[in-house]
């Protein structure tokens, strides 16, 4: 059964629903600015779930005041990677807080296969789980050409 | 059926633009030209948004501006009014200003140049540009220069992200000038040059008094005489800088003011904190005819 039709990646926010536009991307940031938050870009070609850090696209942007600059660092990032997935991520500076506030995915690839499953039998015929991606099989840069 | 009419002056009113304008007049001494030309604009933008509820075309006007004149003639104070302004109207979303100068946007070596300058304006994003001694970052005599890929970068946000973003350059008339021949993309870009006219004797004493209720100080009779007497002399010196030199002037006064009250008397009342007297302005070595160092050029 297909329970994720297009093998869409399901991480962070707002993954299940279908693509945000520019207007509602801009009015998530906002909502990150006004929390006082500094957003970041940043992208990858590798979509298994346990690959946390993705490639910063430039540094995270403080002082920010406005979206409008965040949304052309997005977009510089799409120009550059059309086929990559691209992620906007709030960093939260509180002491004690210090982590991520918000992540959604603004950019992905046109074609995503998917993963495939693989199950290995171990001693007592103990079962281990392993999901790859079928597109990294292929060599960092080449996945979704 | 007659057309619906608008009343121009209330959404004036409303917008809240009065307000700022008459803060500047308030606040700012002569300048009638600079003021003139704001108020221009202000009227440009209320009736461009009353035309585009209209459903007539108002295309988004430009609005970059460039701000030339003598050193201490306002154009940063102006600038930061300009902020405001722009805010009350809708066409600057937070209203806030970045200011910066050459350091700020060009690099240091090759590939550094874009990101910092990028960095700048994804901070002035939303809000007023401004962009101080403009003419730095064109140096025609170093072809290697960084400058000019700021300037491209530059021309290129001012162009495409119109709406977001309003730049303001700032600088002296004659450098300005040939800054804006050798990038005429540049001067093309923008719609207003306002040139910021020196100050009258008679403005520079008012904006001297300005300054002095600011600090809750006063001038007494015979030295508001000898004040503007200063000033006269003031200006025929080299490195003059308009309300700079009044205020850095005045910061002397005070010194002395105060070495004076200690060296009298020892007990002093509310008035005498209060008052500059004429001799704490005698004392200045442009009364003096002592010319033997020149000021320092005050402040950048």
């Amino acid at each position: 059964m297909m329970t994720n039709p297009g093998n869409r990646v399901t991480q962070g926010q707002f993954s299940f629903l279908p693509d945000l536009t520019d207007a509602q991307i801009t009015l998530q940031i906002k909502y990150a600015l006004n929390n006082g938050w500094a957003v970041s870009v940043e992208y990858t070609d590798d979509p298994h779930p346990r690959n946390t850090y993705w490639e910063m696209y430039g540094n995270p942007m403080f002082d920010l005041k406005d979206p409008a600059g965040i949304l052309m660092e997005i977009n510089e990032c799409r120009k550059t990677f059309p086929n990559h997935y691209v992620r906007v991520l709030a960093f939260n500076s509180v002491r004690g807080v210090e982590s991520p506030a918000m992540s959604f995915i603004v950019n992905r690839p046109k074609n995503e296969p998917g993963f495939g499953l693989t199950r290995q039998e171990g001693p007592g015929r103990q079962v281990h789980y392993t999901i790859t991606s079928y597109a990294a099989t292929k060599p960092e840069g080449e996945r979704y050409s | 059926m007659s057309e619906p009419t608008i009343d121009l002056r209330a959404i004036w009113n409303e917008s809240g633009v009065q307000a700022v304008l008459d803060k500047l007049d308030a606040e700012l001494i002569g300048l009638a030209p600079v003021k003139k030309r704001i108020r221009e604009i202000a009227s440009l933008l209320v009736v461009d948004r009353v035309r585009r509820d209209m459903q007539l075309a108002a295309g988004a006007p430009s609005l970059h501006m460039s701000f030339t004149g003598n050193p201490g003639t306002g154009k940063t104070t102006v600038a930061l009014r300009m902020a405001d302004l722009l805010h009350k109207l809708g066409y600057s979303r937070t209203g806030h200003l970045v200011a910066v100068t050459r350091d700020d946007l060009v690099g240091q070596y090759i590939g550094h140049t874009a990101p910092k300058t990028k960095e700048v304006l994804k901070k002035a994003m939303g809000g007023v540009l401004f962009i101080d001694e403009a003419y730095y970052l064109y140096r025609p005599e170093n072809e290697r220069d960084y400058g000019q890929e700021a300037i491209e970068i530059l021309l290129q946000v001012m162009e495409n992200q119109r709406d977001d973003l309003v730049v303001i350059l700032a600088g002296y008339k004659d450098r300005m000038d040939t800054f804006f021949r050798s990038n005429p993309g540049m001067s093309s870009r923008i719609a207003h040059h306002i040139d910021f006219p020196d100050y009258t004797d008679d403005e520079l004493v008012s904006i001297g008094e300005l300054i002095l209720k600011d600090w809750n100080y006063g001038l007494s009779p015979r030295a508001k005489k000898v004040f503007r007497d200063y000033i006269e002399r003031r200006r025929a010196q080299p490195h003059f800088a308009n309300a700079r030199s009044i205020r850095n002037a005045l910061d002397r006064a005070r010194l002395r003011q105060a070495r004076r009250l200690l060296e009298d008397a020892g007990k002093v009342d509310k008035a005498a904190l209060q008052t500059l007297e004429a001799e704490d302005i005698l004392e200045s070595r442009v009364l003096a005819g002592v010319r033997a160092v020149p000021e320092q050029k005050a402040g950048t």
